[in-house]
């Protein structure tokens, strides 16, 4: 594929491939009762698809051909393994039966399985999120292991596991009832977040396939909100993603290091993001008058931040009430920090210097000793600054962050 | 239908002794409320009472035991239950009704289905 034509119709059929692709795993899923089987069988179909298409072009109903194909793989497969317990000669008969184009409903609530059977809590965290980026977003697994910087092997290794707890264990494919859906749902979408963020720490900007994750995220999260329209912490999820990810173009330097909110460029911010990311906020908000959920409060933090023309001209006044609401329904030591930091600029840093102070459980976290180093240093108390900035660098920080705790930490006497 | 050991791991106490009785009648009323689904089970004697089986040198070999129990573990394995179930939602949400679930911890491990 020399020509740049060419080049672009075999992405868009990759893409193609790869979101139809899902449908027809959740589908094949549910009528072969066992994922992993239904994953080999659609990534053959897969394969064969891009030769084929490339060739005679794409078919009327690209979905109901991969559909097709994938369940002769998968019965070809079932008949090929010898002494088959009755269960799988069943899903055989079972799967003739089936019809090639279920319709758009089916697929619907099949998508709605797959992505509550990827994400249900009986699973590690780390292994949802593998689970969603080789299952749900499409990736194969030689990408999701570069992606979570695991080694193939290891990856492979773990996906394999985790198929086989969801058979084995009997992790139920279906929809959450009425319920168990709030906690399930807010399991589904921490793990799209994490998906997330597993991207936005990415700095090596030479490593396109990480911060690709970021992209991932969002499409995964406009996926569940298609699916469930209107659910607030799918609206506050998308929001909050978007509403970081308009910073990306300005986030990280050319030398590949973070840039600090305060000293990014916010002409360069992705408006578009950031008006789609303020609206959703809003019907977050609307819809949960009474307990406003997590990531809407998030996000309308990050909203703050993105409607700021400046860094100072940023409402602190409202940074604060909405921290205020956060520690209403999520109460932790990060949370209660962050807050901290939006009182020294609202206030003065005395009192944030003591809001921090009062947190325990902090010691290993480098911000918090980062922010006291900050914090100290503009209340003009040297030595003790530069003793937090050094106890911050000794723990894991960020080259920028760490380049200006070495300012700190070089202003006070030095410890030898 | 799916099956799943419960392995309760709790305080290593002797559950026989009556002043456990108000636990002991706990476990009654799970046992009352999941007859349904109980296939089988038992509460054990505290780990001081384990003996610890090894053949050395293949089957047939030289049985070494040793006094207590496989591992040491600061909550004990204190009983099971053999449950079936539709899938492991409902065994979770079985295993959280055990009184172990809150006195210590419940595992549940799915059961190979015998064969034949």
């Amino acid at each position: 594929m020399t020509e740049p034509v060419d080049a672009d119709a075999a992405s868009a059929l990759a893409r193609l491939v790869r979101s139809e692709g899902r449908a027809v795993v959740a589908t094949l899923t549910r009528q072969l009762g066992d994922l992993g089987r239904a994953e080999d069988a659609v990534q053959e179909a897969a394969l064969q698809a891009l030769e084929a298409w490339a060739h005679q072009g794409v078919p009327p109903n690209p979905r109901a051909w991969l559909l097709r194909t994938a369940r002769h793989r998968a019965i070809d497969r079932i008949r090929r393994e010898q002494a088959r317990p009755d269960k799988e000669s069943e899903a055989v008969r079972t799967l003739e039966r089936e019809p090639d184009q279920p319709s758009d409903s089916v697929v619907h609530d099949d998508l709605l399985r797959l992505v509550f059977t990827c994400c249900h809590p009986a699973l590690a965290p780390d292994v949802q999120v593998a689970l969603s980026l080789r299952t749900l977003c499409g990736l194969t697994t030689v990408e999701v292991a570069r992606a979570m910087l695991v080694g193939e092997a290891a990856m492979a290794k773990r996906l394999t596991r985790a198929r086989q707890k969801i058979a084995v264990a009997a992790i139920p494919y279906r929809v959450p009832p009425d319920h168990e859906l709030p906690d399930r749902l807010a399991t589904v979408a921490t793990t799209v977040y994490l998906v997330f963020n597993e991207g936005y720490a990415a700095t090596a900007g030479d490593d396109h396939l990480r911060t690709s994750l970021c992209e991932e995220a969002i499409r995964l999260a406009r996926l569940l909100l298609d699916l469930l329209p209107g659910e607030p912490p799918l609206q506050g999820l998308l929001a909050l993603m978007l509403l970081q990810h308009a910073r990306s173009a300005v986030r990280i330097d050319a030398a590949g290091d973070v840039v600090l909110l305060a000293d990014q460029d916010r002409s360069r911010w992705d408006p578009a993001a950031i008006q789609e990311g303020v609206v959703l906020v809003g019907e977050g908000l609307r819809r949960t008058p009474g307990r406003p959920d997590p990531f809407v409060v998030q996000a309308a933090i990050a909203a703050c931040h993105d409607l700021a023309p400046t860094y100072a001209d940023t409402d602190w006044a409202a940074v604060v009430s909405w921290y205020d609401v956060l520690l209403t329904v999520q109460d932790t030591p990060v949370v209660r920090l962050n807050r901290a930091a939006a009182i020294a600029e609202r206030d003065d840093p005395e009192v944030a210097l003591a809001l921090l102070d009062e947190l325990t459980g902090l010691e290993r976290y480098p911000f918090w000793h980062a922010s006291r180093a900050e914090l100290l240093a503009r209340l003009a108390r040297a030595a003790e600054a530069a003793d937090a900035a050094r106890t911050a660098l000794a723990l894991d920080v960020s080259t920028p962050l760490a380049r200006r705790l070495q300012r700190l930490a070089g202003a006070g006497p030095d410890r030898a | 239908m799916p099956q799943y050991a419960a392995l309760i791991y709790s305080r290593d106490v002797d559950w026989s002794q009556p002043e456990f009785a108000a636990d002991t009648a706990e476990y009654g009323a799970f046992g009352q409320s999941a007859a349904a689904i109980i296939r089988g089970g038992a509460a054990l004697y505290p780990t001081a009472t384990a003996t610890t089986v090894r053949v050395h040198g293949g089957k047939g070999g030289d049985v070494v035991t040793t006094d207590g129990p496989y591992a040491e573990t600061k909550e004990a394995l204190t009983g099971f239950y053999l449950l079936e179930c539709d899938d492991l939602d409902h065994a979770i949400a079985t295993a959280a009704q055990i009184p172990g679930s809150w006195d210590g911890a419940v595992e549940v491990r799915p059961v190979i289905p015998m064969m034949g």
